[in-house]
């Protein structure tokens, strides 16, 4: 009986001594045992693990920093065993990359996963930089986290889409630590405000970019000159097809500016509005040309080309409410309405031809659908004066009635 | 009802008179009525008289690899015939700033024009600004009719 | 049609008051007629309802008089009744031999606010949905029969396409039935009565109802018949939006004219009174209010006797004040 109740405590005993193993690791791990117990930066490590894409995929510990798992002492820290320790910040890429640039490692692992990000760091300035020693430049675990590492695809990972600005921020925006390199530190500023910073931070919207879209995931390098119509055509394609057309290309290949940034800014990328355009002042077009040079008038015609698409949208919009209020329905005029919009939306995309004859076939039929709209209107009010004459008739009629019988009531009565 | 003993013959009688007033009164009230009522009465030749289904288009005119602007609920509607010959519709208003899309037939799917939207035979976005897939509508093809409606 | 040509209408101060009953026809003729034009045209689902009506507002010739036509009188119908029951209220109309006048009157007043009540749905526009809405919950209030009521009413527990099939039942069959029958009855009893005279009033005499009468009733019917073509030319309804049954209900969601003085007195009760729920106990004090008005005849016990008691008109007074001044306050209110 009392060897049974020690074989039992024993159980027990033993149930309670092995030790918990990582949330994955299918063998006993002495790596997140030990380590949890520790205080500080040596117990960080073995926290969160669980969230660590490397650790969903079956990896552990010993897979990246090497020794011996399987050793409940410091006996595992066993450079036979391929202990490396924990990497330098100047390490780190190469550390990294011993998997995720080999491709017949990753694939076993995520066959989606390109393996380039290494070379690509190596031409970028963080990677170069690193290369001649400064160790103040951003590495992978700086953007990607450590310990955990979450996947991209997780929203809590740093390097999340949403979150990208504000991880490159965190340096970049940092005025002190930007100091020696004689870099602004306004961009994630001036970005936030902009149409592509209000498109993906406010409202979640991934189809804008952020940092790596324009400077390249990890090869982050400022695009070249010539190159930045290339890099806002990754979207901005048919826009971009119409500014090779015109003749700012060839200027601004000769003047060494930089195509669309020029007009429409770096970072502060604001919505483009109408005022942009024209022989004004604060227009983007009088920066080069004077107002009354060939160029200017010809700013100066297009923005009227769009001012005239707006005023008759506007005249048939105000038309077409004053029916509506009087109780004409006005719907179908919004097919000719939405299509005089299209039109207008298209021609504002057009400018970028900086020609008014090609602005001129879409202004033109946005002009013409306006104008359908505006016949509607027209025959809406006049189809409402004509039931106002109608209604005139008619009261004449009744009141001819009404006048017969007063009459020959009041006939009736005198022969009483 | 008053008797009439003899016919005056030549003077109108104030009261015939009267009578012969509101009859004509009554008359023209009675065609100002009658009028509109009559008119109100004969079908209107519009073909769209609920906004949930339309004919869009003749089976025998929309060619495979062609697309067509209709008009369905007071917004443009795209009806399209695949390459494969099977006939979808869908809303034609660009989910990125409600432009009127197109049918493109050498990309062989829809386009916008307005900042290069491009979207897939099944209203998926492929390409470009638009942040929404295209609402598609449900194809009936009757006899030689195409009709469109909300599914 | 014999006693009619002896039918005498009485002279007197308030002999004016006698149109009203014709009034209150006149316009029921006039949504008979437009309702049958509208039927036409109108498809009573959930899909097409809207569209329809649009249909007959922008593309059937004349349609926007019809349907204009139509709303206008029905909104002046309910006046027009209300207006007759106070001639006949203060009038004492009610009292030997013509009681059963009255009962069928008052059926005939709460048969036009069900009209109003159904066909106000059928455009199924935003407003006429959760007016619907609203009105169908306040009537499930009504105690022990209300949640059948309102089950019945809706078709199903919520407001949806079933509701809008059965108040198309009901306001182009049902009701056309029962009024037929209640109305047919109303104008023999008074055919067969004879007009009432108001108590203690003078009458210099009378005029043969045919033709003196009917030509003077004729008269106000044409000059009506003008000013109900000329509103629904300058000042028409509008049509609204479709309904969207997903959407929230929208603001300063209000009940039509004649429902807002119940509404509002609703809207003033406290959540609980005593131990009952505040717009229960508002809701039976309304049923209890339309019971005594079916009463009123055999409640007035000194109309019986000629004699006009002023407590029956101060509770008549008091009651009318209270309407006006309720539907006003609604009118009013902004929410």
């Amino acid at each position: 009986m009392s060897r049974w109740i020690l074989l039992g405590g024993l159980a027990v005993l033993l149930f309670f001594a092995i030790p918990r193993a990582a949330a994955a690791a299918p063998e006993a791990d002495s790596c997140t045992t030990c380590h949890s117990g520790l205080e500080g930066r040596l117990g960080k490590p073995a926290l969160g693990m669980a969230d660590d894409v490397h650790t969903r995929r079956g990896l552990a510990c010993a897979s990246c920093h090497g020794g011996n798992p399987r050793e409940m002492s410091m006996g595992a820290h066993d450079r036979s065993a391929g202990f490396t320790g924990a990497p330098t910040p100047a390490q780190v890429p190469q550390f990294c990359a011993r998997c995720h640039s080999r491709p017949e490692v990753m694939r076993r692992y995520n066959p989606k996963l390109p393996t380039d990000q290494f070379a690509r760091f190596l031409t970028s300035v963080h990677g170069t930089r690193l290369a001649k020693g400064d160790t103040k430049v951003a590495t992978c675990t700086s953007c990607h986290g450590v310990h955990p590492v979450r996947a991209v695809s997780d929203a809590a990972s740093p390097v999340s889409p949403t979150n990208v600005p504000q991880t490159c921020a965190r340096c970049h925006a940092d005025p002190d630590r930007m100091k020696s390199y004689g870099i602004p530190t306004t961009q994630f500023e001036e970005y936030k405000g902009s149409v592509h910073g209000e498109g993906l931070l406010a409202r979640g919207n991934r189809q804008a970019p952020a940092c790596n879209d324009c400077h390249d995931n990890h090869g982050a390098v400022p695009p070249g000159v010539t190159s930045v119509a290339n890099v806002c055509a990754q979207c901005h394609s048919a826009t971009r097809d119409l500014f090779v057309r015109s003749p700012h290309k060839t200027a601004f290949d000769i003047l060494g500016e930089a195509e669309c940034t020029t007009c429409h800014g770096t970072h502060n990328i604001a919505f483009p509005s109408d005022e942009m355009i024209g022989a004004g002042r604060g227009t983007v077009c009088v920066r080069c040309h004077p107002a009354d040079s060939g160029a200017g008038q010809a700013a100066a015609q297009i923005r009227g080309q769009l001012e005239r698409v707006k005023s008759i949208i506007a005249q048939a919009d105000a038309l077409l409410a004053r029916a509506s209020t009087a109780g004409m329905d006005v719907t179908d005029a919004n097919l000719d309405l939405n299509e005089a919009r299209t039109q207008l939306i298209l021609s504002r995309a057009v400018t970028h031809a900086a020609s008014p004859a090609e602005i001129e076939k879409t202004a033109g039929a946005g002009v013409a659908a306006a104008l359908r709209a505006t016949a509607f209107g027209d025959a809406a009010m006049a189809e409402l004066r004509f039931r106002w004459r109608g209604l005139v008739v008619s009261i004449g009629v009744i009141m001819f009635v009404a006048a017969a019988l007063w009459l020959k009531i009041r006939e009736l009565e005198s022969h009483r | 009802m008053e008797q009439q003993s003899d016919r005056r013959p030549v003077r109108i009688g104030r009261r015939s008179f009267f009578d012969y007033l509101f009859g004509t009164g009554l008359a023209a009230l009675a065609g100002a009525i009658l009028y509109p009522i009559l008119y109100y009465l004969v079908p209107p030749k519009v073909k769209e008289v609920t906004a949930s289904s339309v004919v869009a288009a003749k089976a025998g005119d929309l060619a495979p690899n062609a697309g067509k602007i209709v008009a369905f609920g007071g917004k443009p509607a795209i009806v399209l015939r695949t390459p494969e010959g099977e006939v979808r519709a869908f809303t034609a208003v660009c989910t990125h700033l409600a432009c009127t899309v197109q049918y493109r037939a050498d990309f062989k799917h829809i386009w916008c024009a307005c900042h290069d939207g491009h979207y897939d035979l099944h209203g998926q976005v492929l390409a470009g600004p638009p942040p929404r897939p295209l609402d598609e509508f449900k194809v009936t093809v009757k006899d030689d009719d195409v009709i469109i409606s909300r599914g | 049609m014999g006693f009619l040509q002896h039918k005498e209408v009485p002279r007197h101060r308030f002999a004016v008051t006698y149109y009203t009953g014709g009034i209150t026809l006149f316009f029921f003729l006039i949504q008979v007629l437009t309702g049958l034009l509208l039927l036409m045209y109108y498809r009573p689902t959930a899909d097409a309802a809207f569209e329809s009506v649009r249909f007959i507002m922008s593309k059937v010739q004349f349609g926007w008089l019809v349907r204009q036509i139509h709303v206008w009188s029905a909104n002046l119908m309910v006046l027009a009744a209300a207006l007759h029951l106070l001639a006949t209220f203060f009038g004492r109309a009610y009292r030997r031999p013509r009681e059963v006048t009255w009962l069928t009157g008052v059926g005939l007043l709460f048969l036009t606010v069900t009209f109003g009540f159904t066909g106000y749905l059928l455009p199924w526009n935003t407003l006429a949905y959760f007016a619907t809405k609203v009105g169908t919950e306040i009537a499930g209030d009504v105690p022990v029969v209300g949640r059948a009521i309102m089950v019945l009413l809706r078709g199903g527990e919520e407001v949806t396409e079933a509701t809008l099939s059965r108040f198309f039942g009901i306001h182009v069959a049902i009701l056309p039935a029962i009024m037929t029958v209640l109305l047919g009855a109303h104008l023999l009893l008074v055919q067969i009565h004879g007009m009432s005279r108001p108590i203690a009033v003078p009458v210099r005499g009378g005029e043969p109802f045919y033709p003196h009468f009917v030509l003077r009733d004729l008269f106000v019917w044409v000059l009506l018949l003008g000013g109900v073509a000329a509103l629904a030319t300058l000042v028409p309804w509008p049509l609204g939006e479709k309904a969207d049954l997903l959407a929230p209900a929208p603001a300063g969601l209000k009940p039509e004219w004649y429902f807002l003085f119940m509404y509002q007195s609703l809207r003033l009760l406290p959540a609980r009174i005593l131990s009952l729920e505040g717009e229960k106990l508002g809701v039976m004090v309304f049923v209890f209010g339309s019971l005594l008005l079916l009463a009123v005849p055999f409640l007035d016990v000194w109309a019986q006797r000629e004699r006009s008691h002023r407590v029956v008109t101060a509770a008549g007074i008091a009651a009318l004040l209270f309407v006006i001044g309720m539907t006003i306050m609604g009118l009013r209110a902004d929410r």
